[in-house]
């Protein structure tokens, strides 16, 4: 059963109404992220939704903005999807955890986290998911650069001979130019996508 | 890996840490846990995920819509044929397209054959992991095998089946298909009947699982839990039912739920959900209709796959696939690659509550309980 989401707007301005809601493509924006948590709040706990299943949580980068969204079901009432959104910009990603509402965020989030880098404030194991803690950069932004794996960088080579292994000289020279150069090993990117 | 487990006011001194995987036969893949021992009794469990990571999502957003299918199959590698659906499912809502109704009848049944191909498999593993070494399993393969069999005369592979396309399915089922499918159909029951002969009432196995690894209704709806575990917790909530997608809602068939929770339940509610994917069966292989099996809006995008261009907007799509809620959220801006493309893993959020339910219990419980939680790595991973 669906739910129209122009009525869970009017019922979040009559109850909440200093937070500021905007509707795009079937969904609400929220447009000051703070307001995140007690949207989510009233939304689980109103007799009238009883959303108290969140799906889904995910991250999406639109270049200027990233953004975070949720998608709420209702399990007690059948009913839903009603599907929030909140936008921060890459400079000042930070989001509040929905984890202290809703358990089902606890790794969803920490896999925005890692992909995307959105930092979800308040969550009670901010780590990354799936990547190594070394790890450096978010692999689903568009402006991300993948490493080239064939070329090593100074850094890896001091922590590959840390460990006992050897390096050719070779990709050491090639390494230092590098360095020099102040560029990173970056693998080149297709000039079009692959078909 | 002191530091992913902050001690919990116990005197760490006497507590043994252990990596549990990833390299275990009994993690079903790369799996890893970190546990804190206090004798055999765990005090504490954390997961860690990645090992099968390969960034699933950002190879789908760098190509055609069509040529996502096949990477689906390897989400969820047991039953690819979930995958596939619920990924089409998404296209077509995005797109608009409509689908046939022979092809929607098709996509049920073998839906639900899948289905019957992962219950069993999950209930032979589980087990495995109980210590009934391979007797249960061969079983539940024997099965399994013919309606692989069947699987590969019908999509052409056994595992990785590729067989949904974007309003409607790749090949036809012929009569002969139609009559085989009808044979396990008709012969599954009998199958059944010996399994729990040998399980369900079974000493041992009520010992080792009942009581074991209880997961309480509030908590399993809370922390997202879907598909079996949810239901074998008492909660009422299947997405067949509650969403009726594609065709759900013309068959008679009733949600198996659970009483309390435990392992006992999740492994019963499985052998209850495979009786009534019979019923599903049995309704649909006596109604399906002739007709086509492709959307002709659809077969234009078969030939040219980069021609496809979903207009402007997002689709969230999701079905109940046999590990719980799998859900694809698909943002196009109407070029022949999505712009973002999301996985909801049933195995990977179902995790969530894997050191509640493992809190107190004995260390070879938490082997079984992760049976039965029934994950897959290469879904968790993505």
């Amino acid at each position: 059963m669906n739910i129209p989401i122009e009525s869970v707007k009017k019922e979040l301005e009559t109850r909440l109404p200093d937070v500021k809601l905007r509707l795009i493509r079937d969904s609400i924006l929220i447009e000051n992220p703070e307001d995140l948590l007690r949207v989510a709040l009233f939304l689980k706990e109103s007799p009238v939704f009883l959303l108290d299943y969140l799906s889904s949580v995910t991250g999406a980068d639109y270049l200027t903005f990233l953004e975070s969204v949720y998608h709420l079901y209702s399990m007690a009432k059948k009913q839903g999807p009603v599907v929030l959104r909140v936008r921060v910009t890459k400079n000042n990603a930070k989001i509040p955890s929905l984890a202290p509402v809703y358990r089902s965020a606890e790794l969803q989030e920490r896999e925005a986290f890692d992909t995307f880098g959105i930092v979800y404030e308040g969550h009670p194991d901010p780590r990354r998911l799936f990547m190594w803690e070394e790890f450096q950069g978010y692999p689903l932004r568009k402006d991300y650069e993948q490493e080239d794996a064939d070329i090593l960088e100074t850094a890896d080579i001091a922590w590959l001979e840390a460990r006992g292994i050897k390096i050719p000289d070779e990709m050491k020279e090639k390494a230092k130019a590098l360095q020099a150069a102040g560029q990173r090993a970056v693998a080149e990117k297709p000039e079009k996508p692959r078909n | 890996m002191a530091n992913i487990i902050e001690s919990k006011n116990l005197d760490t001194a006497s507590l043994l840490e252990i990596n549990f995987g990833p390299q275990h036969p009994s993690t079903h893949g790369v799996f890893r846990m970190v546990i804190q021992l206090e004798g055999e009794k765990i005090c504490g469990l954390k997961p860690v995920f990645g090992y099968l990571h390969r960034n699933h999502e950002q190879i789908a957003e760098n190509l055609p819509y069509a040529a996502i299918m096949p990477y689906t199959d390897r989400l969820d590698y047991v039953n690819a044929l979930a995958n596939n659906f619920g990924y089409a499912l998404t296209i077509e809502k995005l797109a608009g397209l409509e689908v046939p109704e022979r092809a929607e009848y098709i996509r049920v049944i073998m839906a639900e054959l899948a289905r019957i191909v992962n219950h069993i498999t999950v209930i032979g593993f589980m087990l495995n992991d109980l210590g009934a070494f391979f007797t249960p399993l061969l079983y539940a393969f024997r099965e399994r095998e013919r309606i692989l069999d069947l699987f590969e005369e019908i999509t052409g592979s056994r595992l990785m089946n590729n067989y949904f396309r974007f309003g409607g399915v790749k090949r036809d089922l012929t009569n002969e298909n139609l009559a085989a499918i009808q044979k396990i159909v008709s012969k599954f029951p009998a199958f059944l009947k010996e399994f729990e002969a040998l399980l369900t009432k079974n000493e041992i196995l009520c010992m080792r699982c009942q009581n074991i690894g209880i997961l309480p209704a509030g908590v399993a709806t809370n922390a997202g839990i879907t598909g079996p575990v949810l239901r074998a917790s008492g909660v009422n909530y299947d997405i067949r039912k509650v969403d009726g997608y594609s065709i759900y809602n013309r068959f008679d068939f009733k949600i198996p739920l659970g009483e309390k929770g435990d392992v006992y339940d999740r492994f019963y509610i499985r052998v209850l959900e495979i009786r009534e994917s019979l019923k599903i069966l049995d309704q649909a292989l006596s109604k399906i209709p002739q007709g086509e099996i492709l959307n002709k809006k659809a077969l234009p995008f078969i030939k040219m796959p980069r021609n496809f261009k979903p207009p402007v907007g997002e689709a969230y799509g999701r079905v109940e696939s046999p590990k719980g809620e799998l859900g694809f959220y698909v943002v196009s801006d109407g070029t022949p690659q999505p712009w973002r493309y999301h996985v909801r893993a049933p195995s990977l959020i179902n995790l969530t509550v894997l050191e509640e339910m493992c809190l107190g219990q004995k260390i070879a419980d938490a082997i079984i309980i992760l049976g039965s939680i029934d994950i897959v790595l290469g879904e968790t991973d993505r």
